[in-house]
């Protein structure tokens, strides 16, 4: 692999403070140092943004299992074309990663048809179903970033305390779908006026809070650290605020779709509005864009979660929770940016710096010997998404036909440009 | 027939809430024409002859599914019943397939009963055939708010003004929802009452009055339509018994005193008897219990004949 130069860009890296117009040269899979050799590939990125490279810390590649709907392959270009050289997906697969040899399976096959960094995640508890702990120890010992039951959530307290007691011993966060089964029952989208306006059962925030509320004290009581996924109502982002300044050790992310949209999109019945948790109301998506700019929400990941159109194209009480999100998730964060709710810095942040630090990841810097890891985002850029282009196996998008503005337009894994638009 | 205000332009008939008063009004009026054919020797205009009407009713019913047969047939249209049972749905089959097969039989109307809320919209969005909601989950069910304001209407001569109470499982009922944005578009004042589980005060943002307190609720209502405990779609924690709901807020003969001496008792049936309402009121002269689905047929020639045939009459 020949060194590339990537000349003219405006780097910006939080991890070492710069932001300014520089060459950035990648060599052996690293970032170097010193001139360009003479061989070297030349990228111009002049009015450009450089990167490191971005990180969604929750996707669903649905390999081993599901391959209709996703797999290792069509995922990661998805990851690719979206900006995002690493992923880490979740163990909801079939069979689940709750033991080494599909951890095993999920990175030889990442290594061999995978165009981004696969970091897999391994389950807390057996086959997801709450009641014994999975082998945590040998998880990592597979390679496991995380563990999560994430799609499920452990309802019994006790086994959640001792998952993050255990975890701890490895310095694995527990990575928790907050959700009380009891509270949010068979709902399907949230429960508010739009539930009561168009007949449909409720999710209610509190079955979310309440898990949030549990997360902390527990977190608080074991020393460990728990990461609570997708928050989505205004009263978790209080919860995570409150026990930060505590010294909690709790991180959160949030989804551009829960940012974006509110639950008076379900008004259709159209289930690409359809996600666990539910869109919620404006004052919900008020507070995380708050949470997002005060460093409450330390992390934007995707959920992508793609579905076959068969299963998603039914009535809305019966198709399943979920939509696919790498390919939009960059443009929907950078209107953040655009509309000043977050500095372009902040936001980078939030896909680089904080996700490799929450995961030990050693990423998400541009630092001189790091991976050579990086995305090339031009900021100005407007475009539509059209889902029947996507990369992705699956079409189950609320954001197809939607204007965008801001799109990664090269993104480059060890040295290697794997999509360059 | 009386000269309609404007042209009907709707092909579907999924809810209440998207229509306008002057086009619910337009229905009543088409249905008070079609009452009166009820009343003759001979029953049957061929306002619909050489069109197909499927009942594609995926959730139980009996009042409703031969209310639309019946209408369907007086309006001289070809019917076929499908019901959950019978249907491909329990082989698998999914909604749109369903629909699409309907589509390809060239079905001209269907009216569809669905335990989830939106499935007529879904319908209404994929093929072309006019599609009738007859209850969709919690959601609508058009025609019984229809059949109940023009029983009202015909009782008390207008709409506007009346006190409206309704009593019971406000939350899981359709036919409260639909009720709701027709009274209140008419110029009704609404009052919900029941268990506050059931009756979530969110329901205030629709424009009715909530309260918890029975006697208040019926004292000044010209109006009282109790609706059934739906079992069926309840959640144990809701209320404690059904012994409970009926001491807290069944229609007993004590309670009936109390209400206006032409107070009009009303239920979307099937009745519970002895559970929401006394058997006695059930029966007795201000309930227009039977009269509703008398006029439900009405109401429901009036609909198909607007959606498939009325646009060209």
């Amino acid at each position: 692999m020949k060194p590339l130069l990537i000349e003219n860009g405006h780097l910006l890296d939080p991890a070492n403070n710069l932001d300014e117009v520089r060459d950035l040269l990648l060599a052996d899979g690293r970032i170097a140092a010193g001139p360009a050799p003479a061989d070297a590939e030349v990228f111009d990125a002049r009015g450009k943004y450089v990167v490191p490279g971005l990180i969604d810390m929750h996707v669903h590649l649905r390999e081993p299992g599901r391959a209709d709907k996703e797999s290792i392959a069509t995922g990661t270009l998805c990851a690719a074309r979206g900006g995002f050289t690493s992923v880490v997906c979740m163990p909801n697969t079939s069979p689940v990663a709750d033991n080494p040899g599909t951890i095993a399976y999920i990175k030889q096959r990442a290594a061999e048809v995978g165009c981004v960094n696969v970091f897999p995640t391994g389950a807390i508890t057996r086959e997801l179903k709450g009641e014994e702990l999975a082998p945590i120890g040998s998880l990592q010992r597979a390679g496991v970033v995380a563990i999560t039951d994430d799609g499920h959530c452990v309802q019994n307290n006790d086994l959640m305390r001792r998952a993050v007691e255990y975890a701890k011993m490895f310095d694995l966060p527990v990575m928790d779908h907050c959700q009380d089964y009891n509270l949010s029952a068979d709902g399907v989208m949230n429960e508010g006026y739009w539930s009561v306006v168009l007949g449909l059962r409720g999710w209610p925030a509190i079955a979310e809070d309440i898990i949030v509320a549990r997360n902390i004290l527990i977190a608080e009581v074991t020393g460990g650290h728990v990461h609570c996924l997708h928050l989505s109502s205004a009263r978790s982002v209080a919860l995570v605020r409150e026990a930060k300044k505590r010294g909690v050790h709790l991180t959160a992310e949030a989804c551009p779709h829960h940012f974006t949209l509110t639950d008076e999109a379900c008004k259709t019945y159209d289930a690409n509005f359809k996600m666990s948790p539910p869109l919620r109301t404006d004052r919900d998506r008020a507070a995380l864009l708050e949470g997002l700019a005060d460093g409450t929400i330390d992390c934007i990941a995707s959920d992508h979660a793609p579905h076959c159109n068969y299963e998603k194209e039914v009535e809305f009480d019966i198709a399943p929770f979920g939509i696919i999100g790498l390919e939009t998730e960059l443009a929907l964060s950078l209107a953040l940016v655009h509309n000043k709710v977050l500095s372009l810095r902040q936001l980078i942040e939030k896909f680089t710096l904080n996700p490799a630090r929450l995961l030990r990841l050693n990423k998400g810097t541009l630092s001189v010997g790091a991976d050579a890891d990086v995305t090339v985002i031009d900021l100005e850029r407007e475009w539509t998404y059209d889902v029947t282009q996507s990369a992705s196996k699956s079409r189950n998008s609320p954001f197809h036909g939607w204007k965008l503005k801001g799109k990664a337009v090269a993104t480059i894994v060890g040295g290697k440009m794997v999509w360059k638009e | 027939m009386k000269k309609p205000r404007f042209t009907w332009r709707r092909k579907d008939l999924l809810g209440i809430e998207e229509l306008s008063a002057d086009e619910i009004l337009h229905i009543l009026d088409t249905a008070a024409a079609f009452k009166q054919v009820g009343e003759r020797h001979i029953k049957k205009v061929p306002s619909l002859r050489g069109k197909t009407l499927v009942n594609l009713f995926i959730e139980p019913s009996t009042r409703t599914r031969t209310s639309f047969e019946l209408a369907a047939k007086r309006l001289s249209a070809d019917v076929v019943n499908i019901t959950a049972t019978a249907s491909s749905l329990v082989k698998g089959e999914t909604l749109k397939d369903t629909a699409r097969n309907l589509e390809a039989l060239r079905t001209d109307i269907i009216v569809i009963r669905h335990s989830a809320a939106g499935a007529p919209h879904f319908l209404a969005q994929r093929v072309k055939a006019s599609i009738v909601n007859a209850g969709d989950g919690a959601h609508e069910h058009p025609t019984q708010a229809l059949l109940d304001a023009f029983t009202i209407r015909e009782k008390k001569g207008a709409i506007a003004g009346l006190n409206i109470t309704i009593l019971g499982d406000i939350l899981y009922s359709r036919v409260a929802r639909s009720n709701i944005w027709l009274l209140t578009k008419l110029g009704a004042r609404v009052t919900l009452a029941g268990p506050s589980t059931l009756v979530p005060r969110v329901f205030e943002q629709l424009g009715c009055r909530v309260t918890y307190d029975l006697d208040e609720a019926i004292r000044d209502a010209d109006v009282i339509n109790l609706l059934r405990i739906q079992h069926e779609r309840q959640r144990k924690t809701m209320f404690p018994s059904i012994g409970e709901y009926t001491a807290m807020f069944g229609l007993n003969k004590e309670r009936f005193a109390r209400t206006k001496p032409d107070a009009l008792i009303m239920h979307p049936g099937p009745i519970n008897r002895g559970v929401e309402i006394d058997s006695d009121i059930a029966d007795c002269g201000r309930s227009v219990i039977l009269e509703q689905v008398t006029n439900g047929l009405a109401v429901r020639m009036a609909v198909l004949y607007l959606c498939v045939g009325g646009q060209s009459a």
